[in-house]
């Protein structure tokens, strides 16, 4: 089960917070913080796994903002990996070609789309298409 | 992308909300004017919601999110989230409940508010009105939400668009679990998912089956018998599925369904054979055909090996799945290498031969730059380790622990020193890979990893020259590892004499020559050297202590060392520079007799007080009884008793007293007030085992500790005790009273700041001590006392001596006696004898004699011991008590 999805630039700054385990305000922060100290510096080469507490963190970098999943110690590690690129796939449809900028002032926009592709922890849907005709009906409601 | 350009595409379309507030916080140059801008738009927010304003409210709770997500407070927004869930369009609910989702979680009371919205929105004509309070049920959904909500959900999961089925599939998992009982609701909803086409619904769907697995056993059962086959049959289809542009990635169908499928076939096969047998074709198929060049192919066939280990035995399978891990652990991703030792850990349990082969290019992976992969291969090469490749393994590790990195090398040096004490072959060779360990990172050991190695060394009679020779060079060659320091300081002070000597040289050994005064130096060196820690620097000033009367021509030099810490700033040190002074000048003739070498502490005993495990007889200290404010206070002969350290399992109360003063003496307790702030204080435990280490060992069960025969029997402890050490046991037997069992030239010790003189209590009489039986092997001696009031009790402690050269294992002592008395026998201190009384056993007892005054104690004894193996017995009658017991 995904414990909480993460979007963080370089410098830490959070574009991104889903948690799927109730968590204080503070203690948020401060995984954020930890997560960001825990990546950041990684060598490319290295594994994109890292044990955070009790769970692993999966994360991966697209320029300059860092992606991370905490999951559980058992799950497979290859397979969230294989998530986030997808789901890096659907914003960069979804935004056609998608940037910081765009997480930043549309922020609301990727917690929905977050929002049809996690639900609960778990995946929700594989299709890219899919996620992205969902995205268009709800907009034209809007 | 930079700034402009994003300009020119929000210029295309509508601007998003907020835009204005989030172009202001971005040109914000310090957290300062951040703070501003954030501050007045929070007011706005603020005045707008007091006034109720129906129009901009969900674009303020929109930039209030954006506030929240900088960390700022934005609880005043929580109601306003409610009152948009409870309004009617879909923006405004959609954005409500986002925010509810973002500003709240399931522990917030407000929560309780938003189930009748929910509720009524699960009901809504609007599918994607359901859609949104599915997605906030499931994703903050609280146990009385969900009990409340359940129904709902039930009925959603056969709503008509698939949309709502895959969100209402993975809101019953929150469901089940928040409330596991709810699960039986949802089994025959989810099993009808799993024969859905759709890809989300059924991958949603098979998530759920998984889920109830794993709360209910009856889930398990009814999936196990009536969807095996159709999931088989599903993850075929998929397997052998043409190209599908939706799902492919990497030229593989949907890997997410593949794994999805792969798992809860996992856990229907686990512990079932037929199961397991209706899945052994696919899982073969899988295994051989998915490709491994892309990550996709890669997880699926992970999760593929992680099945084949988990379901039950089928030989074949399983040689696949651990070639697949072999390819895996060569290849040059990380990743792939990682999760191959992450899957070998549990291959190990299935076939740990398999594993062994992979050992050479695990313990390679130790060595990777990376520390999730060095972490990973460390705890494998942990659990590939045995009794065979202890030795090889572990030179690899110690040798590696040379370059590794500093964060490393805390978790490295704990599992070497494990493993080194779990399979050491013989004492030489643990002892040598200590000696390594505690060079290269003595910094990282922790304590009660140093005090077992001087358990080990003190019991290894034969190796004490050879540790002591090899701790000095090693120290000669490093002083930078506090814990070796420590150690061979200890070893210094007790076994000093064999440095110098050359004594119990073994043939591997090079000769070195020591003299009195570089031993000496040793130890002023880490008394003087600059980052030694008070634990340390106590240690050497007690280490000097004992050389002292080792090495009578230092005696001067030692007294100057020992002097020169009568300033120290740390009260401990100056304390003890004063006392050990005091020894030094004024008890030449108690001297040699205080600083005897430690007896050793039973090997067995250590250990199982580190585990915690001993048996609460044993664990009952004295010391308890002794603190007991019961009129009878005893102030002379506490610090007698202290000073020999009964309570060796209590680590006494820290007190400035006069009372613990001679415990402080011989005891390295740090744990008292006198530790300057700051100091690092070493953990209780570990002070504790110094204790013990200082301690005779002898800690005698006194089981009853609340009585009032307590007092005499502490006494008799304390008697006991001072019989052991040689050299003070004439002491205790020109002692004809009980109560006198601390002298007079002990007291003097005190010098002025000890006890107030001491009292003679009325504690009944007393008997000197009589030796009950004596072979040319073995002596028994009784320490004979009476509880005043109850003439009728007699207590006795036998003490018993090896008198031969060799050492009594499994020492059992049985006593009968007539039927006008009664025997209570405690447990003994210890089932090993030293041998040429090197220490002693005692045991405790009681006895009642009925016919007190008529008829006198008589008693028959059994002791069987073993030596080498051998069993012995001896016999006697003890008829020489005094005549009144």
């Amino acid at each position: 089960m995904i414990r909480f999805v993460l979007l963080q630039n370089r410098q830490g700054k959070t574009r991104l917070a889903k948690y799927y385990v109730p968590l204080e305000d503070s203690e948020k922060h401060k995984v954020e913080y930890e997560v960001h100290r825990l990546v950041v510096n990684r060598d490319p080469k290295f594994t994109n796994f890292v044990e955070f507490r009790t769970h692993k963190v999966i994360y991966r970098r697209y320029a300059g903002l860092f992606f991370s999943l905490c999951v559980d110690i058992t799950d497979n590690e290859l397979a969230y990996l294989e998530c986030i690129h997808l789901f890096v796939e659907i914003l960069d449809h979804f935004f056609s070609n998608v940037c910081e900028l765009d997480l930043v002032f549309n922020f609301h926009k990727v917690y929905l789309i977050l929002d049809e592709f996690i639900l609960a922890g778990e995946l929700q849907e594989t299709s890219k298409k899919a996620i992205i005709e969902r995205m268009g009906e709800l907009e034209k409601l809007e | 992308m930079d700034f402009i350009s994003y300009g020119l595409k929000a210029f295309f379309s509508t601007r998003p909300y907020g835009w204005d507030m989030i172009r202001a916080i971005r040109s914000c140059k310090t957290a300062a004017e951040e703070r501003a801008v954030v501050r007045k738009e929070c007011a706005a927010i603020r005045a707008a919601i007091s006034e109720n304003d129906q129009d901009y409210r969900h674009r303020n709770l929109a930039k209030l999110m954006f506030i929240h997500m900088l960390g700022y407070p934005t609880h005043f927004g929580q109601m306003e989230c409610l009152k948009l869930i409870a309004s009617s369009g879909f923006p405004e609910k959609r954005i409500g409940y986002l925010g509810l989702m973002l500003l709240l979680d399931e522990r917030q009371e407000v929560l309780m508010l938003v189930t009748n919205s929910l509720k009524q929105d699960l009901n809504h004509s609007n599918q994607y009105i359901i859609g949104l309070a599915l997605c906030a049920l499931g994703n903050i959904c609280s146990a009385e939400m969900a009990r409340d909500l359940a129904p709902e959900v039930e009925r959603l999961l056969q709503f008509r668009d698939p949309n709502i089925r895959k969100k209402a599939a993975l809101c019953s998992i929150r469901i089940i679990k928040k409330v596991p009982d709810l699960a039986e609701n949802f089994i025959n909803p989810a099993a009808s998912l799993l024969r859905e086409k759709h890809h989300g619904v059924l991958i949603t769907g098979v998530q759920l089956c998984t889920d109830l697995c794993k709360v209910s056993s009856e889930a398990l059962e009814y999936f196990r018998e009536k969807c095996t086959e159709g999931l088989v049959k599903t993850l075929k289809d998929m397997a052998n599925s043409p190209y599908a542009p939706e799902y492919d990635i990497a030229g593989i169908t949907d890997p997410f369904l593949h794994i999805r499928l792969l798992k809860i076939l996992r856990i229907l096969g686990q512990g079932d054979a037929d199961a397991s047998d209706c899945m052994n074709d696919i899982l073969a198929q899988v295994a051989t055909k998915i490709e491994s060049n892309k990550n996709a192919g890669n997880a699926i066939l992970y999760e593929c090996v992680g099945t084949i280990m988990s379901i039950e035995d089928n030989g074949g399978l399983r040689v696949l799945a651990i070639n697949i891990l072999g390819r895996f652990l060569s290849n040059r991703d990380n990743n792939i290498r990682y999760v191959a030792l992450n899957m070998l850990m549990k291959a190990i349990m299935v076939d740990a031969q398999a594993v062994q082969r992979h050992r050479a290019t695990i313990l390679e992976c130790v060595k990777d730059s990376d520390a999730s992969i060095r972490k990973k291969a460390l705890d494998l090469v942990y659990v590939l380790v045995n009794e065979s490749n202890v030795k090889p393994l572990t030179k690899e590790l110690i040798e590696y622990l040379e370059a590794s990195d500093q964060e490393f090398k805390g978790v490295l040096t704990a599992k070497i020193c494990s493993l080194v004490e779990k399979f050491s072959p013989e004492k030489i060779w643990y002892i040598d890979q200590m000696l390594k360990v505690l060079s290269e990172a003595g910094n990282f050991v922790k304590d009660e990893v140093w005090h077992a190695l001087i358990v080990v060394i003190s019991n290894a009679s034969d190796l004490h020259g050879y540790s002591v020779r090899a701790l000095y060079r090693a120290f000669q060659t490093s002083t930078e590892q506090e814990t070796l320091v420590r150690v061979a300081v200890w070893c210094i002070g007790e076994y000093g004499d064999m440095l110098v000597n050359n004594v119990g040289m073994l043939d591997i050994e090079e000769p070195i020559t020591v003299t009195e005064s570089d031993a000496v130096d040793a130890l002023e060196v880490s008394i003087k050297r600059h980052n030694s820690d008070l634990t340390t620097k106590a240690m050497a000033l007690i280490a000097l202590l004992k050389l002292s009367s080792r090495f009578p021509s230092c005696s001067e030099r030692i007294k100057d060392i020992i002097l020169q810490n009568k300033r120290s700033f740390v009260l401990e040190l100056q304390q003890r520079s004063i006392e050990f002074n005091c020894i030094l000048q004024k008890h030449q003739n108690i001297r040699s007799a205080l600083v005897e070498r430690m007896p050793v502490l039973d090997e067995a005993t250590f250990s199982g007080r580190r585990a915690g495990s001993l048996p609460t007889s044993v664990s009952t200290s004295t010391g308890t009884a002794r603190n007991l404010p019961n009129g009878i206070a005893k102030p002379a002969a506490a610090p007698v008793a202290d000073l020999l350290d009964l309570s060796s399992d209590d680590a006494p109360a820290p007190s400035s007293s006069g009372g613990d003063f001679l415990q402080d003496l011989l005891g390295v307790d740090l744990s008292s007030a006198s530790a300057p702030p700051g100091t690092s204080q070493p953990p209780k435990a570990g002070t504790d085992v110094l204790l013990d280490l200082l301690s005779i060992g002898t800690s005698p069960p006194a089981q009853s500790s609340s009585s009032a025969s307590n007092i005499l029997s502490s006494i008799q402890d304390d008697k006991a005790s001072l019989a052991n050490l040689n050299g003070l046991a004439s002491l205790t037997s020109l002692s004809p009273n009980a109560t006198s069992a601390s002298p007079a030239p002990m007291m003097d010790l005190l010098d002025g700041f000890g006890p107030s003189p001491q009292k003679k209590e009325e504690n009944g009489p007393a008997y000197p001590s009589l030796v009950a039986y004596e072979s040319s092997t073995l002596r028994m001696t009784f320490n004979i006392s009476k509880q005043p009031g109850n003439p009728q009790t007699t207590l006795i402690q036998a003490i018993f001596t090896n008198l031969s050269p060799n050492v009594y294992n499994d020492f059992l002592f049985q006593a009968a006696v007539p039927k006008f008395l009664q025997l209570h026998l405690d447990p003994a201190s210890s089932n090993t004898l030293p041998a040429s009384g090197n220490g002693s056993i005692t045991q405790s007892m009681k006895v009642t004699n009925s016919q007190h005054g008529k008829k006198s104690l008589v008693m028959r004894i059994r002791i069987a011991y073993k030596i080498n193996n051998k069993d012995v017995l001896e016999e006697g009658q003890v008829s020489n008590f005094p005549r009144d017991l």
